[in-house]
């Protein structure tokens, strides 16, 4: 997708949360959203199961105002975490810009975040995406629970980060670890902008 | 500025959670301002108490240290003051005004959005008052990242110090104001109205206030007490009690209305979600790291231009260039001029040194801080180089030891020999006037050389006439201050044949002016004049008096006994042996001055070298008076075609001039 345009002066961004079913990723972008102001939020738009569980996927814009003269744009989707979703989470990964990868630290967990992660890949290099020059960060989610119940950080950065890409602890449902993970994943973006590896219009 | 409202004080606030980190960091920027969280900026909703933590940081700023200047003001107000300045031409006073503060409280800043001009003159007040270790503090009803079209260097400024907001105050805190403003006004009300009051969900504390005055008011005509559900339908009518409605419900309930909100659209269930993290404005930072971010990533260069506007502003630097380069979007060689600037900006630096070095005084000039603009400082500094050089000193050749004191002489000596005691305060100006020829140059020179030898720099002795033609070249050469500061950095300035400014009104001008500089400043005035003052027209009245004012002192044409000295000397300088009668003969001589008679007997010693004779009282009488015969065939058919008694005057002066006798007799031939 076209994400800067120095002619209009814009910035489109669009950053896919991605990580298994119930590990936390609807909840970051619900966070986001009650912590932006009113005039700077789109809709949020939602379609969940009855099981309170992501159907379709969510999708937050929000309008960042100008941003050193540019009119910043950041479009947050989430992919349904279910295995089933495929294609749906095809869908959505489509020209992603960035992505943060939120696994649940439970150590119960481990293995469904390792199938995620491995779907991740095999779905971006069914786009013909390196996932190498892609910018991804991760979440480590639930930080929170007992310790015994989870891996900490170090141990997730192991098992799952093999590219030392930047990671970040958190408790999403109170917010903590929720903005450093979209600063995080944000400013690697825009890194990548000056490096020239994304199009700019 | 405004008066701090007395009543808006630390003690008068009512503390609670909703405001203690915002009091917090308010009573610690009061106690030491500029030190702690500079700058400080408050932002809440309207009636949350921002304006009274303000005006009691300035309270308590000034019971620490009485002497601290404390200005509080709104956006509006400080808009308003910027704008009276430019009109009256007054920026920089404005500037200095503010700068000057000690601490700077400035109210509703939000309001600058609309204020597009006012970005650049709060961010340069906010650099100054940082640099010099002095508060600012700024509030308004939104965070920095939400004013529209702020200055991403505005926002960044803020977000280096501290932002911190307030929000509604809770349950607690509402009873509490409640409580002790109704203590206040003499009207206490039982805990359970007040309480009443307080669920409400009134959501600022002026609403609050103004619940209570309904409260009183109502009181006051009412016999019974007032019970909660009085107070309730009192103050809520229908449109507290919708707002009563959509207050948030408490945290049961908004559990419950999680777990119902799996089909609901997600924004309502968020809305009804209490924040859980502090009032730490997330978002806000989110915005200002992402703005640092983009601006070094997206665009470098700004970054770049950024930091290069910062450094130079601090140097004291214009940054106009750069701040235009800032506005466009997408200029072709944004690091070019860039670079240029900067070799430029330290080109300055060299040039404010050497001016430094060159004039002092003259440092510090706004036309070396301007990169935009290198010819005004290069040709600044030429005129600075100009005005360094030193102004015409006197003749080494004139010393005042070699003037002959006669009686008719004696009073300018005297005047002069006090001038060189005592320069700039007895006789200031001293003004000689005498005839073509009577030594007026040579005393005045001979004053020039004392002064400079009893330890006076820059003593300036010139003829009128080359004061003109400097002040003419300086005119043409758009030089005119360099060349006057030349003059005004001299100690003394003796002026030589000032009859030659009449007519002449810019010299008359600028000799005014300095005369006055140097009259003020106890520096010597000397002046030679060939007309009596009294008889000098074309010279303005208001120079003329001046002059008139010091001592005017005439050298009168020389006597016997001082034209006998005159000779006596010029004969000794031949031999030791001098002719009585000779000198006498030439001392009798008609000559109306020194030079006449100087020049007498430059001839008479002339005509004997030729001759190879000493010189004779029948040798002088028969050139002078053409009585005696020719000793050569030659020289005699010359010197009769002279005047007996020395030849014009014009002749005399140009044999005087004339280095070398023999160019002379060959110049009078012709």
């Amino acid at each position: 997708m076209s994400l800067v345009n120095f002619a209009a002066r814009e910035i489109t961004c669009k950053i896919v949360y991605y990580g298994p079913g119930r590990s936390g990723k609807t909840t970051n972008l619900q966070y986001i959203f009650g912590r932006v102001p009113e005039p700077r939020r789109g809709r949020m738009v939602s379609l969940a199961t009855h099981g309170d569980r992501t159907l379709f996927f969510d999708f937050l814009p929000l309008d960042l105002g100008s941003i050193s003269g540019f009119q910043t744009r950041f479009q947050l989707y989430t992919v349904p975490g279910q295995s089933y979703y495929n294609a749906t989470r095809r869908l959505v990964l489509q020209g992603a810009d960035g992505v943060v990868f939120v696994a649940d630290s439970q150590a119960r967990r481990f293995e469904e975040n390792l199938e995620s992660l491995q779907n991740l890949h095999e779905n971006l290099l069914g786009q013909g995406v390196d996932v190498r020059q892609l910018p991804v960060v991760f979440q480590y989610n639930k930080q929170d629970l007992p310790s015994e119940l989870v891996l900490d950080r170090p141990a997730l950065d192991d098992a799952l980060n093999f590219r030392a890409v930047p990671s970040f602890g958190a408790d999403a449902l109170h917010g903590a670890g929720v903005f450093e993970t979209l600063k995080g994943v944000s400013e690697l973006v825009l890194r990548r902008l000056s490096a020239g590896g994304v199009a700019a219009g | 500025m405004t008066e701090l409202s007395a009543v808006h004080r630390f003690d008068t606030l009512v503390v609670g959670a909703a405001n203690r980190t915002a009091v917090t960091a308010a009573r610690a920027v009061a106690e030491t301002p500029g030190s702690v969280y500079n700058p400080l900026f408050i932002y809440s909703r309207p009636g949350l108490g921002k304006t009274h933590l303000l005006v009691a940081i300035g309270h308590a700023v000034r019971a620490v240290n009485p002497a601290a200047s404390v200005a509080y003001l709104t956006l509006d107000e400080f808009v308003e003051d910027y704008h009276s300045a430019v009109a009256s031409g007054v920026v920089e006073a404005f500037r200095q005004r503010y700068a000057a503060q000690d601490v700077l409280l400035l109210d509703d800043v939000q309001l600058l959005g609309r204020r597009l001009e006012m970005h650049e003159e709060l961010l340069r007040t906010i650099d100054a008052l940082q640099a010099a270790g002095r508060q600012i503090v700024l509030t308004s009803d939104r965070p920095p990242a939400e004013i529209e079209s702020l200055d991403e260097r505005l926002l960044r400024r803020v977000a280096g110090g501290l932002v911190i907001d307030i929000s509604r105050p809770d349950f607690e805190t509402q009873v509490a104001i409640l409580r002790r403003k109704a203590e206040e006004r003499g009207a206490p009300f039982g805990t359970d109205v007040l309480e009443a009051v307080a669920t409400l969900g009134i959501e600022s504390v002026r609403e609050l206030i103004g619940a209570l005055n309904r409260l009183i008011a109502f009181q006051a005509v009412s016999e019974a007490p007032l019970d909660p559900h009085q107070a309730r339908v009192l103050i809520g009518g229908p449109e507290v009690l919708a707002h009563v409605r959509a207050v948030p419900p408490p945290a049961e309930a908004t559990e419950a209305a999680d777990k119902a909100s799996a089909t609901a659209p997600i924004d309502h269930a968020l809305a009804s979600k209490p924040a859980v993290v502090a009032s730490r404005d997330e978002f806000g930072d989110f915005l200002s790291e992402l703005a640092s971010t983009l601006a070094q990533q997206v665009e470098p260069w700004r970054t770049r231009v950024g930091e290069a506007i910062l450094r130079w502003e601090g140097e004291g630097f214009r940054t106009t260039v750069l701040n235009r380069l800032l506005e466009q979007d997408d200029p072709s060689d944004a690091d070019g001029l860039l670079i240029q600037y900067e070799a430029d900006a330290e080109r300055l630096l060299e040039l404010q040194r050497e001016v430094a070095d060159l004039a002092p005084d003259m440092a510090g000039s706004p036309a070396l801080t301007d990169p935009g603009n290198m010819a005004a400082a290069e040709a600044y500094l030429h005129r600075v180089r100009e005005s360094a050089e030193p102004p015409p000193a006197p003749s080494p050749a004139w010393k005042l030891g070699e003037l002959i004191e006669g009686p008719g002489n004696r009073m300018a000596y005297r005047a002069v020999a006090t001038v060189v005691a005592e320069p700039g305060t007895r006789y200031n100006p001293i003004v000689i006037v005498g005839g073509p020829g009577v030594g007026k140059t040579h005393l005045l020179h001979g004053l020039g050389n004392a002064l400079a030898e009893a330890g006076l720099p820059r003593v300036a002795c010139l003829p009128a006439h080359e004061f003109t033609q400097e002040l003419i070249e300086a005119i043409d050469r758009d030089a005119v201050i360099g060349w006057r500061n030349r003059y005004r950095r001299c100690s003394a300035l003796l002026l030589d044949d000032v009859h030659a400014i009449a007519g002449r009104e810019r010299t008359q001008e600028e000799l005014f002016l300095l005369f006055n500089i140097f009259a003020e400043s106890g520096r010597q005035l000397a002046f030679t004049s060939a007309v009596p003052l009294a008889e000098l027209s074309g010279v303005e009245p208001r120079l003329l008096t001046r002059l008139e004012g010091g001592l005017v002192v005439e050298l009168p044409a020389p006597d016997r006994d001082l034209r006998l000295q005159v000779v006596e000397r010029l004969l000794a300088a031949r031999g030791p042996e001098i002719d009585a009668e000779l000198s006498g003969y030439l001392a009798s001589r008609p000559a109306d001055s020194v030079r006449t008679a100087q020049g007498l007997v430059q001839r008479v010693l002339l005509a004997a070298d030729a001759q190879r004779v000493e010189p004779t009282v029948a040798m002088a009488r028969e050139l002078l008076e053409g009585t005696g015969r020719p000793v050569r065939r030659a020289a005699a058919s010359r010197s009769a075609s002279l005047p007996a008694t020395g030849g014009p005057r014009s002749r005399e002066k140009m044999a005087w001039h004339w280095p070398d006798l023999a160019d002379c007799v060959i110049e009078e031939w012709r």
